[in-house]
């Protein structure tokens, strides 16, 4: 049976919210910085005059000012953030309660059941870009189609406050033509290797030999290759239930680029704080720990390694992250954004074979002291318990809400 | 502008602003309720419940931003002041 998806996505998030709740920012380049106030502050988000100048996300202030010298630079207000973020997805949940978010301003819905109610898919697309619209000043771009991947699709072919369909009979004329790097899952390094095999578009990767791809890409490159032909049969979770948690995992932006190990160390440690008791609340532990490191030339790498004895001790965690990087690293950059993810996650109290020198007791004493320190902090506040080191100045930028990573998506 | 409001709560869990308060402590009885719905503020920025008021003679908005924080849209020269 047919489905019907929506992916809805607002606009330049962070930049909307600024120029929605301050009218004075209407029309001119914003561009949303972390820390202002420091040097080496980088921009988070910008709105369209600001593009227009080619400001991009994540470059510094400096760099996007001499582009663009009329640029007005605000600072992140993450909790009006979290705030329109949580109302559209009130809006979205009237609608139907199959609403899936991924990252803060996108969600999928699944309005299969919503036909008699409210019409057709693209005019239900509609009342809630409109809806959106009145009731948070904010603009959406929506896809609708048979699937969550030709969804997201759809929701990046035109914007802003746009709808944008991709249907089951006519997807190929609409889609063939557009570049493979526009599918999810087609990262950097896949765009890459499928260029080497002259695949260009996504037409190139729905008629590719899959067992080709497969070779190349591994399982990855058969789940392009279903994706690039319209099957994709994942649904979209239902309101209060997460998918299925394969990694859990915390990165940060210093408000300064990193240039020592002995600058990276704090980072890694305040990271896996989060980390570690984000496991704890799953009843889940880390299996192995990833680190992701973004240089000052914004090129990404990324390491991982296994765990002995599966933890959520957050100096385990971190041991291990420092570990990678010291030995990979090599300082050739400064680095600009770290992100310590754990994947091989295993419920809490599995059995595994310890090997004849893990500690095992060790182990043990480190799992209730992350538990003890969790309830500390949730009867006397997150700062009640620090590791010396982090009460030390350093390059984190100020409290923030959590960035919560895509989960089993490539990098 | 942010103004103080005198709110009648009923225990159906509704909110009827009767009277606001500006900055310099005038007050303003709001003559009719003619419109309640979630919104945003085309003029002045922000969001909330957005009511469809008259004061003194003046049709304007008067919008719950949540947390006791209320705005209206017109100026306060609008009221006569
Ligand atoms: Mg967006």
């Amino acid at each position: 049976m047919g489905r019907n998806i929506l992916h809805c996505d607002m606009n330049n998030f962070y930049a909307s919210v600024e120029c929605m709740l301050d009218p004075s920012l209407k029309g001119i380049p914003v561009a949303v910085c972390g820390s202002v106030a420091e040097r080496h502050g980088i921009v988070l988000a910008k709105n369209y005059p600001a593009k227009a100048y080619g400001v991009q996300t994540g470059e510094a202030v400096w760099q996007a000012k001499s582009k663009c010298p009329g640029l007005r630079v605000v600072e992140p207000h993450y909790d009006e953030y979290v705030k329109y973020s949580a109302l559209a997805r009130g809006i979205y949940s009237r609608f139907t309660d199959m609403v899936e978010p991924y990252g803060m301003d996108e969600c999928w819905l699944d309005i299969t059941s919503c036909e008699k109610l409210f019409g057709p898919p693209e005019k239900v697309a509609d009342i809630i870009r409109e809806t959106v619209k009145f009731e948070l000043g904010l603009t959406i771009s929506v896809g609708v189609s048979f699937n969550k991947i030709f969804a997201k699709l759809g929701s990046d072919l035109k914007k802003p406050d746009a709808v944008t369909v991709i249907a089951e009979d006519s997807f190929k004329e609409k889609i063939y033509g557009l570049p493979a790097s526009d599918l999810v899952g087609v990262g950097r390094s896949t765009e890459r290797v499928l260029a080497g095999a002259a695949i260009k578009t996504i037409g190139d990767l729905a008629s590719a030999d899959p067992r080709m791809l497969a070779s190349k890409l591994g399982k990855n490159g058969l789940a392009l290759w279903n994706f690039a032909n319209g099957r994709d049969e994942s649904r979209v979770a239902r309101a209060g239930e997460s998918p299925p948690v394969k990694s859990v995992g915390h990165g940060t932006t210093t408000v300064k680029d990193m240039e020592s190990d002995g600058d990276v160390w704090p980072v890694i440690l305040e990271l896996t704080q989060d980390v570690g008791r984000r496991l704890r609340d799953i009843k889940m532990m880390a299996g192995g720990v990833a680190v992701n490191v973004r240089d000052s030339n914004l090129v990404c790498r990324q390491w991982r390694t296994p765990l002995s004895i599966p933890s959520t001790s957050a100096e385990v965690i971190a041991a291990a992250a420092f570990g990678l990087f010291h030995a990979r690293y090599r300082w050739e950059l400064p680095v600009r954004s770290i992100t310590v993810g754990t994947f091989n996650l295993v419920p809490e109290g599995a059995a595994y074979a310890p090997r004849l020198w893990d500690n095992v007791e060790l182990a043990e004493r480190r799992e209730r002291l992350g538990h003890c320190i969790d309830d500390i902090r949730r009867r006397f506040g997150k700062n009640s318990v620090r590791n010396c080191i982090l009460c030390m100045p350093s390059t984190l930028p100020p409290e923030h809400a959590e960035i919560v990573m895509p989960t089993g998506m490539p990098c | 502008m942010y103004v103080d409001v005198y709110v009648f709560h009923t225990s159906e869990g509704s909110s009827l602003p009767l009277k606001i308060r500006l900055y310099n402590g005038q007050t303003f009885e709001i003559d009719r309720i003619k419109g309640v719905c979630r919104a945003a503020s085309t003029k002045v920025g922000g969001t909330g419940m957005r009511y469809s008021v008259v004061i003194k003679g003046v049709e304007t908005y008067l919008f719950d931003e949540g947390e006791g924080r209320w705005f209206v849209e017109a100026r306060r020269e609008a009221f006569g002041m």
